[in-house]
């Protein structure tokens, strides 16, 4: 994909603009949010499970190696391979290699962001193999040439019109006759032209959602199984799965299994999880004769260590975003970034440099509400703050803003000059404000009152007025 | 004031934007405080909590403006100040700044034990349950975010505004869901605080209340200043001047009487 975080303002703008977009999200806000609050009322020991998530992660953390090294003991013993990729390049070269040896001509994919994080789409097609996307909002994006907007709802910024256009325009099979406005019947359109491509597909490639080291097994959540199909009916599956998405045992698997979900989309479980382990055995009615699994690193052992390490906590569950007012307002395309919403702020400056991704950290209102619903308790405005801090060390933030800071903190660390500056600046403001104590435009204020009156002041500050007083008193 | 030997010391943090823009709310907090059984006092010299600095990733002249506030405060019995987000800032994230300070971490620690938000520590600490106000509206109440998840303030003022005579308590939608301030947020990204304060206020109208309260200066000034410019007659005020009785003046925003 294109990463357009450093023009975040102005998708911001383009979003704030765009009818079609602001509806879409309104569904985010409406319909995500009562539901995870209704699953975690119905589950007393939820914040216990937070706690006890958060201590699997940060303890498989702290042992990633050895960890990683047990997986891929497991993997190797159960018939699968194991390959290692340090960035996005290898693990596009990696897959390549595999399915340039099958001859892949077509690759199914189950829904992954470690793809759209690597770009394999993209790549693929380039070198003459055709990537089909088979969760349904996936194959609806991949219609439309465009990328996710939210990590577990990939094309939640789109209305159901929007959908029966693009498949109108695409299946050129379709009867114009044809209802296509409630949402199951676009569902089972796209079934039908999906079923085939699963027989086409050479090789199937899914993302994983844990990797677990006591068994070699990679486990995938959907809803649709179109996980299921893409990972057993071709004679070749790959995982692509970053190394963080760790655990120890199956048990640890399953009591994070209990947060994803709810937090996700207010489900208790998803329809769908499924445990692969190693390639189809001879006593298996079916699976694919190769299992491959592509670990990447891509900047994450960096982290490791750094302010940054909990962020490798996240499940990905979509929750800080789906909370997220910045998201509502502008949707998960304008972070420019493969990963939106505050999730995204934090990790984007990692995968990719915070010199480029610098909007990403600032644009966040610190409300603390994705922390708060943050199923492995990520204190993400914390990090976000960390990128800031990073930014201010090394000038990346403007001169301007720079200037106006350092003004404001010269002037407040001299207690009599903030003193003489404040009984200026009420008085002024008051005058400016006149008889009805508004003030609709000032000069170095048009972020301010380009969006809202400006309540003008007393004419004396507080401290002033409370001096007077003693002194009458006294 | 009345000084007796066993009334706690209370350092009475205005907060940079209550002293500037809103002294009324800082004779409110003060009276309050006194009829909570403490003496109030206001350090002259203070100035802001470093949050603008600090938000910024400025973490030296944040630290810099910790330790002052820090000296300024720290002979008191308590600090108070009527701001959710100060009041985290003082409490929360002081002690992060000097984490490994051999000379600041402990006396740091020590001070921001002493820390409370203005309702909270009128409820909490001091055990108010009722307060000596009348008021014949109705009101709604905007939980700010670093209050509200910061410091766990949210029955603490409906409590107390439940026990202000003739007043009406009309719950918005969404009450906790930001405003869109965010500090400097607001003119970094004004166009996108412009949207999410444009959602509150339709909220705030849908509640049909008379009057917005809230806890924190920052929020008030921005749905005050975002109501004014929709031509809402809505009156805005920050909590305290409503638990004191103190709502004679002119309120931030809306006509008033
Ligand atoms: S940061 Fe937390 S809330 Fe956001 S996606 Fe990751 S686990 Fe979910």
């Amino acid at each position: 994909m294109q990463f357009t975080a450093p023009q975040f303002k102005d998708n911001a703008a383009r979003a704030l603009a765009d009818p079609q977009l602001q509806k879409a999200l309104t569904n985010v806000e409406k319909g995500f949010i009562g539901k995870r609050a209704a699953a975690v009322a119905a589950l007393p020991e939820f914040d216990a499970l937070r706690d006890k998530g958060r201590e699997i992660k940060n303890h498989t953390l702290a042992h990633l190696d050895l960890y990683l090294q047990a997986y891929e003991r497991k993997v190797t013993e159960s018939g699968g391979h194991v390959h290692w990729a340090e960035s996005a390049e290898d693990a596009r070269r990696l897959v390549l290699d595999i399915c340039q040896r099958v001859g892949a001509k077509t690759v199914t994919k189950g829904k992954s962001m470690i793809t759209e994080e690597i770009n394999l789409n993209d790549f693929l097609f380039e070198h003459a193999i055709e990537p089909v996307e088979t969760d349904l909002g996936e194959y609806i994006i991949q219609l439309r040439g465009e990328h996710p907007s939210h990590i577990i709802a990939p094309a939640v910024h789109l209305n159901k019109e929007q959908v029966e256009e693009d498949f109108r325009r695409v299946h050129t099979h379709l009867d114009p006759e044809r209802d296509l406005t409630a949402p199951e019947t676009l569902l089972s359109e796209a079934r039908q032209v999906l079923r085939k491509r699963y027989f086409q597909a050479d090789v199937g490639i899914t993302g994983a959602n844990f990797l677990i080291a006591e068994t070699g097994t990679s486990v995938i959540v959907t809803n649709e199984g179109n996980g299921d199909l893409t990972q057993s009916l071709p004679k070749v599956h790959i995982v692509v799965a970053s190394i963080e998405k760790l655990v120890p045992t199956l048990e640890d698997c399953s009591q994070i299994l209990r947060l994803l979900a709810r937090s996700a989309t207010g489900q208790d479980i998803s329809v769908y999880t499924t445990f692969s382990t190693g390639p189809r055995r001879t006593e298996d009615p079916d699976g694919p004769e190769e299992y491959h699994v592509i670990l990447l690193d891509n900047g994450r052992t960096a982290m490791l260590g750094s302010e940054f390490q909990d962020m490798l906590r996240c499940i990905r569950c979509g929750a800080c975003m789906n909370h997220c007012p910045v998201y509502h307002a502008v949707g998960g395309h304008a972070y420019g970034s493969v990963y939106p919403g505050p999730m995204g702020a934090v990790l984007t400056p990692s995968l990719f440099g915070v010199d480029i991704s610098g909007h990403l950290p600032n644009a966040s209102t610190f409300c603390g509400r994705c922390e708060s619903v943050c199923p492995m308790h990520i204190p993400l405005p914390k990090m976000m703050r960390h990128w800031r801090e990073r930014e201010f060390e090394k000038h990346l933030n403007p001169a301007t803003a720079r200037y106006g800071l350092g003004v404001f903190a010269f002037i407040a660390k001299r207690p009599r000059l903030y003193r003489m500056a404040t009984a200026i600046g009420a008085r002024l403001l008051n005058l400016i404000g006149g008889s009805k104590g508004r003030i609709t435009t000032l000069p170095f204020a048009s972020g301010w009152t380009s969006i809202r009156d400006l309540p003008a002041p007393e004419a004396q500050t507080f401290t002033q007025q409370w001096a007077a007083r003693q002194k009458q008193g006294a | 004031m009345s000084q007796a030997q066993n009334r706690p010391k209370v350092g009475l943090f205005a907060t940079c934007l209550v002293d500037l823009f809103r002294p009324s709310v800082g004779f409110s907090s003060a009276k309050l405080i006194e009829e909570a059984g403490c003496d109030v006092h206001v350090p002259i010299a203070q100035t802001c909590c470093g949050q603008p600095a600090y938000n910024s990733g400025d973490t030296k002249d944040t630290r810099d403006l910790a330790r002052q506030v820090i000296e300024q405060f720290e002979g008191f019995d308590y600090v108070v100040a009527p701001s959710g987000s100060c009041s985290a800032m003082l409490k929360k994230h002081y002690p992060d700044l000097f984490k490994g300070d051999p000379l600041w971490e402990e006396r740091c620690r020590r001070f921001a034990d002493k820390v409370f938000e203005l309702v909270s520590f009128l409820a909490d600490v001091r055990g108010m349950s009722q307060v000596k106000a009348r008021l014949d509206k109705s009101v709604t109440y905007h939980d700010s975010c670093s209050g509200l998840r910061e410091l766990g303030i949210a029955k603490q003022p409906r409590q107390l505004l439940a026990t202000v005579e003739g007043l009406e308590l009309k719950e918005m939608a969404g009450s906790d869901v930001c405003c869109g301030f965010g500090g400097t947020f607001c003119v970094k990204y004004p166009d996108i605080s412009g949207k999410i304060v444009s959602k509150k206020t339709a909220t705030i109208a849908e509640s049909g209340a008379d009057i917005l309260l809230a806890g924190d200066m920052g929020c008030l000034m921005n749905m005050a200043g975002k109501l004014k410019r929709e031509g809402s007659t809505i009156e805005v005020r920050h909590v305290a001047e409503v638990l004191a009785g103190m709502t004679d003046g002119r309120p931030i925003a809306g006509s008033g009487k």
